[in-house]
């Protein structure tokens, strides 16, 4: 075929013109695609790509539900931990005060046990005293009385009265001993 | 005539026409031609392709499906969405299959040894336009009742009267005659001329750089050969742009169908 032949074959159809047999192939080739690719596999995956939001979505839900949970959990934490510090608190507080009523009430108690031995020894003391002035009086009657006779040369023979003698002067004594005092 | 036998012989012809007119593969069947063959190839690519990766879908995507949603999803987002909304689902079997058949059918130009794009065939784009065509008017008819099609369409409200009497035909033919017909010939024209400055330029490397091998034409030749890789580049862009435009324009179509303008 030579060249000036395909040229007289090329004049002889327009470009333009549409050959009927490629028509209906160009038809069969289409209409089978879009049978395929367009009936049986983009709903295919149009379903999948569905599905992949849904998962997308319920993944992005179920962490924030953790998170949410996980921030309450920190809450109730957070919570509990000013409950123990302010447990604590209150405690020392307590603990303080009733240290300080122990101190208050022990100071009370040691004051009260000084002053309840030292009545006791003032007790003890006078006892003593009035043994002692007891037993002094008794002495000193005796012992004036001896004297008073050595003085005089002579017993007196009257013990009663002597007696009696010594304790007018022994309670005039003490009389004036209780006015000084 | 004879001027054309006698340049034949020992000067350059530059590719024409003749590109397009390829005998039967098989002599006697007629129908069975170069572009009938890729065009039935480039069917069985496309469902190939879109079965394995949209044949058994997985939630977490792998390998091949991974390259099909990106197309899927590039469908969706540029062109059934920007122009028909909530109804972008419903019409994606149809873009998808129109966007992948048209740009296998391009790509066919510039595959080696196969090296024809289907469209360039105007009957392979009248195919899809007027599928597309036959669509719009169903939807216009059936969404907008038949007279209020056309009455939205020639008469679209909110504009002074005397404008009607320019619009009114102007906008009937654009729809009618005009629309589906620019919408077949721009895929047709592209890769008409896409294939046809392919050609041009591989043959004016392959004559000075082995047919008549000269000193002086040799840089000619080179210069050939590279522009053919380059413009081998430009044209695989040209065919994605031509098959999103194409998908586009179908949206576009069915879009406005569905629902009146304005």
């Amino acid at each position: 075929m030579t060249i000036a032949a395909k040229l007289l074959a090329a004049e002889g159809s327009s470009p333009i013109m549409p050959h009927l047999y490629e028509l209906v192939v160009g038809g069969f080739a289409f209409f089978a695609v879009l049978f395929v690719v367009g009936k049986i596999l983009t709903p295919r995956i149009q379903k999948t790509l569905a599905e992949r939001t849904e998962a997308i979505e319920g993944g992005i839900q179920k962490a924030q539900d953790a998170q949410a949970e996980a921030q309450a959990l920190l809450a109730q934490y957070k919570e509990q931990l000013a409950e123990a510090r302010h447990e604590a608190s209150r405690l020392r507080e307590e603990a303080r005060e009733q240290g300080a009523q122990i101190k208050a009430e022990l100071r009370e108690e040691a004051q009260a046990e000084a002053r309840r031995l030292i009545e006791a020894a003032h007790v003890q003391i006078e006892a003593d005293r009035q043994q002692a002035f007891a037993q002094l009086r008794a002495e000193l009657g005796r012992l004036s009385i001896d004297l008073a006779g050595r003085i005089v040369g002579e017993s007196l023979e009257d013990e009663a009265r002597q007696r009696r003698t010594v304790d007018r002067f022994l309670e005039e004594l003490e009389s004036s001993n209780a006015a000084v005092r | 005539m004879k001027a054309l036998t006698v340049l034949a012989a020992d000067e350059f012809k530059a590719p024409g026409l003749e590109l397009f007119e390829l005998p039967p593969i098989i002599s006697g069947v007629t129908w069975f031609t170069k572009p009938v063959l890729l065009a039935l190839l480039s069917s069985l690519v496309v469902v190939l392709f879109c079965w394995s990766a949209f044949g058994n879908p997985k939630l977490v995507p792998r390998g091949i499906q991974n390259v099909g949603e990106y197309g899927y999803m590039f469908v969706r987002d540029q062109v059934a969405r920007p122009f028909l909304g909530k109804d972008a689902d419903r019409w994606m079997g149809l873009l998808l299959s129109l966007f992948f058949m048209v740009w296998v059918w391009n790509l066919m130009g510039v595959i080696p040894f196969l090296q024809f794009p289907v469209a360039s065939h105007i009957a392979f784009p009248i195919v899809l336009a007027g599928t597309v065509y036959l669509i719009k008017i169903y939807l216009g008819m059936k969404h907008q009742g038949p007279i209020g099609y056309f009455k939205n369409m020639m008469f679209p409200p909110g504009l002074p009267k005397g404008i009607y009497v320019l619009l009114a035909p102007i906008e009937l033919l654009s729809n009618m005659i005009v629309a589906p017909f620019t919408h077949a010939v721009r895929l047709f024209a592209n890769m008409f001329a896409g294939h046809i400055i392919l050609a041009f330029f591989s043959a004016v490397g392959f004559w000075f750089l082995f047919e008549k091998l000269t000193p002086l034409g040799a840089p000619v030749g080179i210069v050939s050969v590279v522009m053919a890789i380059a413009m081998t580049g430009l044209e695989l862009f040209i065919q994605f742009l031509q098959a999103f435009l194409f998908a586009l324009l179908a949206a576009m179509y069915i879009g406005n169908s569905l629902h009146a303008e304005h």
